[in-house]
């Protein structure tokens, strides 16, 4: 497939998971939109563009494993999985009703797709590198992909894995952080900045590359294996806007779990074409 | 390895019995890897390090870590036993215990070293006696006490063919194997020792040899005393327990952990809503002042001749 095509193909995907999401959050009137939508594009590149999976075997050995370290950011996920194939459009009308498989956080067992359980932070990186470490273990030749927002990396177990991992080959590991700059109250670095990210992952020993986590064909790039692989971790810090693609909740930390009237859900499906 | 220093004869660290266990074990399926917190050497898995070098996960002192890599581990189709003081793995790692092992459901065991008080003179923050109030509402996290060294290797070459999270508590307490006929190691059922009408008393690790050792006291008096070794303490095996209500009337419990909701706050719970019997429970209150092993088992009663005070007791309380 040419490249074009294919960004062409996430793109739409990714609109696709946008509208789905906010209806979902506006029907449960619960969720967390604003991280749905800073996630949404390099979720839909990983899904659409990079992995390798098969929805009629969720648990095939070698199958590349995404997990949802900010798992409040179930939008995103839940969209993604149904698009990808593991279950029907239907399910995401359960979103939150009692006894839904589509929990606020998500859970391995009630859906399939879902590599582990997260919702509390700083719980995806630890259990990728698990999954990492078991592949190079029995030189499988699956990738390990684990997303976690910014805010998040304020959780110190993030760092017990980040120096694990640097201290090991593990050159079919990728992070990327969702670097939207805010968490649920106010700016990362007015709460207990991250700057320079980059320099801190460098130091612990990965490689890292910064893009415009908007950038569906900057996405498909940084995430591609490159030829001959790597012989470190990668951690991508892409940079986002939380509430990306609806002008009144771009960059405002209160659609962190906010949740749409009416009237914005009626503006939100118009802006999102 | 060097062999273990064993204080008395016939006395042996169940580490020992762990150590050989779990070589055996990954001898014959190379799905089985070890992850530990800088523990090699006080989880007595040298032997194993050397022999599965590429098998043996050491992610430095980071429990928070240690646990999420064994739920990877397990995703990854491994069979995980991380293995660390039990007081850090379960007390550090506790949220990871919660949510990547018992919610999540992997396949991951966690054993537990050198649990209850076994750290003597370095205090309450090295003691591992909250460990069971910790873990028994996380409901599908089986927890084994093993009291002997046969008890230990059969309960962790079960914990290896179970799939599911499991958490196996060790000491490091020199303990003699426990005498019982036709031995089969059933998790979730209790083990009758010595039978018994008078009184029970539920025991559990290192305190199971006491209880025998209280029970010949007792037997001296005329007084019958049944005991069971209750080495699982989630799920609780209710019927023998209600058995045991019913059939001698009295419960001692005696646990090396606190007495606030692990072994003995079971048994009452399960007890006061079915078959009200007086209780006398053993173990400790709280945190503890600085002592030795030895001198912490005896200021707190936890003797033989302490086990069988408390049952005398217990007996004293039954109505009529």
């Amino acid at each position: 497939m040419l490249k074009n095509d294919l960004v062409d193909i996430i793109r739409e995907k990714a609109l696709w998971m946008r509208r789905r999401a906010f209806t979902m959050v506006h029907d449960a009137q619960l969720g967390h939109p604003g991280g749905d939508f800073s996630a949404i594009d390099i979720i839909a590149t990983l899904y659409f563009g990079v992995m390798r999976y098969d929805p009629k075997k969720p648990d095939m050995p070698e199958r590349d494993r995404f997990i949802m370290s900010k798992g409040h950011a179930t939008g995103a996920l839940y969209t993604a999985l149904c698009a990808a194939g593991y279950y029907p459009e239907d399910w995401l009308k359960t979103y939150m009703q009692p006894q839904s498989k589509l929990n606020g956080h998500p859970n391995r067992n009630y859906l399939p797709g879902v590599e582990t359980n997260t919702g509390p932070l700083g719980h995806g990186l630890p259990v990728a590198l698990g999954i990492a470490i078991a592949g190079q273990m029995t030189g499988s030749d699956y990738r390990t992909f684990v997303l976690t927002g910014d805010g998040e990396l304020q959780e110190g177990s993030n760092w017990e894995a980040a120096m694990s991992a640097g201290n090991r080959k593990l050159g079919k590991f990728t992070l990327i952080v969702d670097r939207n700059r805010l968490q649920q109250g106010m700016g990362t670095e007015e709460t207990n900045g991250l700057d320079p990210l980059d320099d801190k992952f460098r130091a612990f020993g990965w490689d890292v590359e910064v893009i415009d986590g908007h950038d569906v064909g900057a996405l498909v790039n940084a995430l591609s294996e490159p030829p001959g692989g790597r012989s470190k971790p990668l951690c991508i810090i892409a940079n986002t806007i939380k509430g990306k693609g609806v002008s009144f909740m771009e960059n405002k930390a209160s659609w962190h779990h906010g949740v749409p009237n009416a009237e914005q859900y009626n503006i939100a499906m118009e802006e999102l074409v | 390895m060097a062999a273990p220093a064993a204080k008395q004869e016939g006395f042996y660290d169940c580490r020992d019995a762990w150590a050989r266990t779990i070589e055996e074990l990954a001898e014959n399926d190379p799905r089985i890897v070890a992850v530990v917190n800088d523990s090699v050497g006080s989880s007595k898995l040298g032997g194993f390090q050397k022999r599965f070098p590429d098998r043996l996960v050491n992610v430095g002192i980071a429990e928070q870590n240690m646990v999420g890599v064994g739920a990877g581990l397990a995703n990854g189709g491994r069979i995980p036993f991380v293995s660390a003081a039990s007081c850090f793995l379960t007390g550090r790692a506790l949220e990871q215990v919660k949510a990547d092992i018992a919610y999540a459901g992997f396949n991951v065991k966690l054993v537990g070293q050198s649990s209850g008080v076994a750290y003597g003179e370095l205090g309450p923050t090295h003691h591992s006696i909250e460990d069971f109030a910790w873990l028994r509402p996380l409901s599908n996290i089986k927890v084994v006490v093993p009291a002997d060294s046969w008890e230990t290797a059969e309960a962790i070459k079960w914990a290896a063919a179970y799939e599911g999270p499991v958490y196996i508590r060790l000491s490091r307490m020199p303990v003699p194997d426990l005498v019982v006929e036709n031995r089969k190691f059933q998790p979730g059922k209790a083990e009758l020792v010595r039978k018994g009408d008078d009184v029970t008393i539920i025991a559990c690790g290192t305190m199971v040899h006491l209880a025998v050792q209280a029970a010949v006291e007792l037997e001296a008096e005329g007084i019958s005393a049944r005991i069971l070794n209750m080495a699982t303490i989630s799920p609780l095996d209710e019927a023998a327990i209600s058995a045991a209500a019913s059939e001698t009337g009295a419960i001692v419990t005696i646990e090396e952990a606190n007495i606030h909701g692990g072994l003995g706050g079971a048994v009452a719970e399960h007890t006061s809503a079915n078959l009200p019997v007086p209780i006398e429970r053993m173990g400790f209150p709280g945190f503890v002042p600085t002592g030795s092993v030895e001198w912490l088992f005896d200021h707190f009663g936890l003797t033989a001749t302490g086990i069988a005070r408390s049952a005398r007791k217990a007996i004293g309380r039954k109505r009529g």
